[in-house]
């Protein structure tokens, strides 16, 4: 009888929690949105970021689209010549779910065409802008 | 008269064929080098370029690789302290200067002893192996640069680099 008082209580809270599991995408958006003090992240605002062209990196790799392709469902191919698996999410699903390689890539990237870490409002817009393509 | 033996000579025969041609597949071919088969090697080394087989190099020539990860090429490509010690583990374990990598050995003919060399593409052997590709051929929007070996070896990823 003790252990029914233990275990039901237990029972309750995994059925709330599972009203508001969400998948590390979503995670990572929140965590995101908590660092750059924002409620909202705009696609419109990734996609610009993943298009436009920037001076402050590396020549060779003036935008995400050097290497990502301009078409975010097709496939891209790094300058050694490695494919890359399309960015869109709907082409790709298993994309941006280990937030350490998101991290990782982010840090990567942003350096080599920004030549800067991209900051928090930044990679939030483009989550949400791939995760809509 | 039949020969009651036939079918088992047969066997025999054809057993000992495809024995000869898995050993020079395995071993014989120069061509032939051991791709990368840790996952974490695979991943970290293979993203960007081709995942190049560790007898391609010396030993020494991947400890300094390894040490200088910020400096990767021109590309900062540092790794976690545990994940770089990792893979230089591997990469040392299974250089070009290793125990029992018979055919690499003759990859590095030439490389200074003590040497340290980075780039593949600069070994004397790699230099006088694709001494008769013409420059257009380099410069085909396919191949792009020289550590693009899948451009034109397409079993690259399976460590075959034939002609």
């Amino acid at each position: 009888m003790k252990n029914m008082l233990v275990v039901i209580p237990g029972i309750v809270a995994m059925i709330l929690s599972g009203g508001t599991l969400a998948g590390p995408r979503e995670d990572l958006l929140a965590q995101y949105a908590a660092a750059a003090r924002t409620t909202s992240f705009s696609a419109a605002r990734g996609q610009t970021l993943h298009t436009q062209s920037f001076s402050g990196g590396k020549p060779d790799t003036p935008s995400c689209t050097t290497c990502h392709g301009k078409d975010t469902r097709g496939a891209g191919q790094t300058l050694a010549g490695k494919t890359i698996e399309p960015v869109a999410v709907s082409v790709t699903p298993t994309r941006y779910t280990d937030p350490a390689k998101v991290e990782k890539w982010f840090k990567r990237n942003c350096t080599e065409v920004l030549g800067r870490e991209c900051t928090p409002h930044e990679k939030g817009d483009w989550l949400t802008f791939v995760i809509g393509q | 008269m039949r020969n009651p033996y036939r079918p088992l000579a047969i066997g025999l025969v054809t057993l000992a064929f495809s024995a000869l041609v898995l050993a020079r597949a395995q071993a014989g071919d120069r061509h032939f080098f051991a791709p990368v088969a840790d996952p974490v090697v695979k991943e970290e080394c293979g993203s960007c370029h081709l995942a190049f087989p560790p007898s391609m190099l010396p030993a020494r020539s991947w400890q300094r690789m390894m040490g200088e990860l910020d400096k990767h090429f021109g590309d900062n490509a540092s790794l976690d302290a545990a994940t770089t010690e990792k893979i230089t583990r591997y990469l040392v374990a299974n250089a070009g200067d290793a125990g029992g990598q018979r055919y690499s050995s003759k990859f590095l003919k030439g490389v200074a002893a003590g040497a340290a060399p980075q780039r593949i593409t600069e070994l004397p052997k790699w230099v006088s192996e694709h001494r008769k590709v013409p420059d257009w051929e380099w410069r085909h929007k396919e191949v792009r640069t020289r550590a693009n070996c899948v451009a034109c070896h397409s079993a690259a990823e399976q460590g075959y680099y034939d002609e």
